[in-house]
């Protein structure tokens, strides 16, 4: 390798003052910056940020042609051991973008690529995405769309869009028939109830958790608390339904042990919302909790530390620095409960009704199921269930909006 | 990491810190007490059973309901339809579910913003039990192996899980270093994103598995045939709606035992659908724990 190539190059490296660096830039580099000259004249502040990073760049890039390399998906020529970033520090993709639309993307140099191109290159990653939105399009949209049989008089030869066209007239043969106000009762009783007792629940038991220093004690308690959500709705109905059995289970023994008679507990329709509520307790606790008590190990160390040097109890320290450490997590699975308020469980009511208990036990999805499915009277159902789902999706953009207002704390 | 506490703590906080544990303990023995008490009248005899004689330990140990449950031939085809159910639809799942939250963690990904905005759209609103019926059955999948796989191929809420993951963990200099050695996305994503994604790969098994494991409200709309159901409606139909039919019972001439054994076969039942998720469950808590965080503090 002759010697003065080497010096050569060294020096240029050396040089990296703008001065020695245009000296050297080929002709059409120096067009360009020429016109991007007249573009800082002419355009506003941004623009001629833009404009005089972008001629360093030009610049930069005209002395060197090498190896393509990658800047934020621009495809561009430089230096592939130095990132652009060093030597033009406040260059981002904002900039690069004005730039772009200035008209620097037919110097050849630097070829700044538009959209499709950054397509092309990443064809594989859109190749992956067209399965799964397949399946999202199906399973979910085209139900979303046939959702307007709740208009129609729906027949099963004729499609979703074929069917007679009835406006209205499943929604008012809804809110006129007799179960109407049962159902909502029903529901909302269900529903409310959870929410006062299942949503705070998980809180209180993290909140307990925490304040555990023994470490195996904690970790036995969460394992076991955890379990249950395994079990699946089935088996957990059934061992409701076990348990509760006047002639099996222990809780009519603990009855009898009190003195008292037998009671057939799933017989009797005021205690059903009380036999679900806290049976899903009894499951989703220790689930509930985890997330929580991973809210509550974000705290701050030092605001014990504060605390305990202001004399502060533990229940204080409970009630200034856990609860309100934990309370972003609470805000945003609330709004996500109460968006969910008019879905009770279908499953699990399902499995639970039988047919003494259903006037308090028949709720909108269970409802739903029954006409539509099992006595295949779609548009009807159809409405009751689209019913559903609007109150539920007005629910949460009103809660959501509330929560922003009061707390900072939103979905979005 | 206990620090000695300098100030000694006053009575109230003893009091209080009694209280949490007292609080503790009964939760721990309300919820272990059920548990306990299914698996140990499993274990008894039908007799120890239907006296009510179990209260903590079995009584009059035998595997008669167990015996009970191997030798009927609809639990056994349930049993290996659940599993077979698991098994594809777990594997269905989890492909689709990195197909689509890995593109969708690349700031490079156009229209990224507006898949999201599609995918949330879904958890938020939906056409309905009947729509999502009518479209099953026009593909002509009803009753078929296919109606318990496809319809349920991805959870969007698990899509959201796995893209927080990526974004979170995969460094993005280590996808410009690969593209700059000519590594293809495919290849990336093969060869480094999945081996570095086990954790949540993990949690994605297992909560895509409990899931297929546990559900019966898809078989209960889209299957008629009996050889189809999964273990979940068999266990339904046995336990919830008490219908045991002739075949059921192997020695049916035993008619005094078969009330007894009937209920004992309930509880042995129990045990035998529940014991495979609650099994893997101590080996990934690690990481359960961890995919819960992750999908619900940052997603």
């Amino acid at each position: 390798m002759p010697r003065g190539a080497t010096e050569r190059q060294i020096g240029i490296r050396q040089s990296r003052s703008r001065s020695s660096i245009r000296h050297t830039a080929p002709a059409a580099a120096r067009q360009n910056i020429e016109r991007q000259r007249k573009v800082v004249r002419s355009g506003n502040r941004l623009e001629k940020q833009a404009a005089a990073e972008i001629r360093l760049l030009v610049e930069y890039c005209s002395l060197t042609p090498s190896s393509p390399f990658h800047y934020r998906g621009y495809q561009t020529s430089s230096y592939p051991e130095r990132k652009w970033s060093t030597i033009i520090p406040s260059i981002g993709g904002l900039e690069v973008k004005k730039a772009g639309r200035i008209g620097l993307g037919e110097n050849r140099m630097v070829r700044l690529k538009g959209p499709a191109r950054k397509m092309k290159r990443h064809w594989q990653l859109y190749l992956l995405v067209l399965l799964p939105l397949a399946y999202i399009v199906i399973f979910k949209y085209i139900p979303m769309y046939g959702a307007q049989i709740a208009f129609r008089d729906f027949s099963p030869v004729r499609g979703f869009t074929g069917s007679e066209w009835v406006g209205l007239k499943n929604f008012s043969d809804f809110f006129n028939s007799p179960n109407f106000w049962l159902l909502i009762k029903n529901t909302l009783i269900i529903s409310v109830y959870s929410l006062l007792i299942v949503f705070p629940a998980p809180i209180i038991l993290a909140l307990a958790l925490n304040e555990i220093r023994n470490a195996r004690f904690k970790k036995t308690v969460q394992m076991v608390t955890f379990a249950p959500y395994f079990i699946s709705t089935v088996v957990m109905v059934s061992m409701i339904i076990l348990f509760l059995s006047p002639r099996l289970g222990f809780v009519d023994s603990i009855v009898k042990f009190l003195g008292m008679e037998s009671i057939n507990f799933m017989g009797i329709p005021d205690f059903f919302s009380s036999i679900f509520v806290w049976s899903n307790v009894w499951q989703g606790i220790g689930y509930g909790a985890v997330i929580y008590l991973a809210a509550l190990a974000g705290v701050n160390p030092d605001l014990y530390e504060a605390a305990k040097v202001d004399g502060a109890s533990r229940f204080q320290k409970v009630l200034h620095i856990d609860i309100p450490g934990i309370m972003p997590a609470a805000i945003i699975l609330l709004i996500l409960n109460v968006g969910q308020i008019m879905n009770v469980g279908f499953e699990k009511i399902y499995l639970m009704q039988n047919p003494l208990n259903t006037s308090t036990s028949e709720v909108i999805s269970t409802y739903v199921y029954k006409i539509g499915l099992l006595g295949a009277n779609f548009s009807f159902s159809a409405a009751v269930d689209l019913f559903n789902s609007v109150i539920n999706l007005i629910l949460l953009l009103a809660v959501n909006y509330f929560a922003r207002r009061i707390s900072d704390n939103s979905l979005w | 990491m206990n620090k000695p506490v300098a100030v000694k703590e006053s009575m109230g906080d003893k009091l209080f810190l009694f209280l949490v544990y007292a609080f503790l303990l009964f939760i721990l023995i309300i919820v272990l007490y059920p548990l306990i008490y299914i698996v140990s009248s499993s274990f008894s005899s039908p007799q120890a059973v239907i006296s009510g004689r179990v209260w903590l330990f079995p009584v009059e140990p035998s595997l008669a309901g167990y015996k009970a449950i191997f030798s009927n031939p609809q639990i056994l085809t349930g049993y290996a339809n659940s599993l077979f159910y698991t098994f594809f639809g777990v594997l269905i799942n989890v492909s689709m579910t990195v197909m689509l939250a890995y593109p969708l963690s690349k700031s490079t990904f156009l229209g990224r913003n507006f898949i999201m905005v599609i995918l949330v759209i879904t958890m938020m609103f939906s056409g309905g039990l009947i729509p999502y019926y009518l479209t099953v059955k026009m593909l002509g999948i009803l009753d078929t192996r296919w109606a318990m796989l496809l319809p349920g191929a991805l959870a969007v809420w698990q899509v959201i899980i796995a893209r927080t993951f990526f974004q979170s963990t995969i460094p993005k200099e280590l996808g410009e270093a690969a593209e700059l050695d000519g590594c293809s996305d495919f290849g990336f994503l093969w060869r480094i994103v999945l081996p570095l994604s086990k954790p949540i790969l993990a949690v994605l098994v297992l909560l895509y598995a409990v899931g297929h494991w546990n559900a019966y409200f898809d078989a209960l709309i889209f299957l008629k045939s009996q050889e189809l159901f999964p273990l979940q409606i068999i266990l339904r139909n046995i336990l919830i709606l008490n219908s045991i039919d002739a075949s059921m019972m192997v020695d049916a001439n035993q008619m005094a035992a078969m009330q007894g054994l009937r209920d004992l076969l309930k509880f042995s039942l129990i045990v035998v659908a529940t014991v495979p998720v609650l099994a893997i469950y101590p080996f990934v808590q690690k990481y359960f724990v961890q995919g819960i965080m992750i999908g619900s503090l940052k997603g």
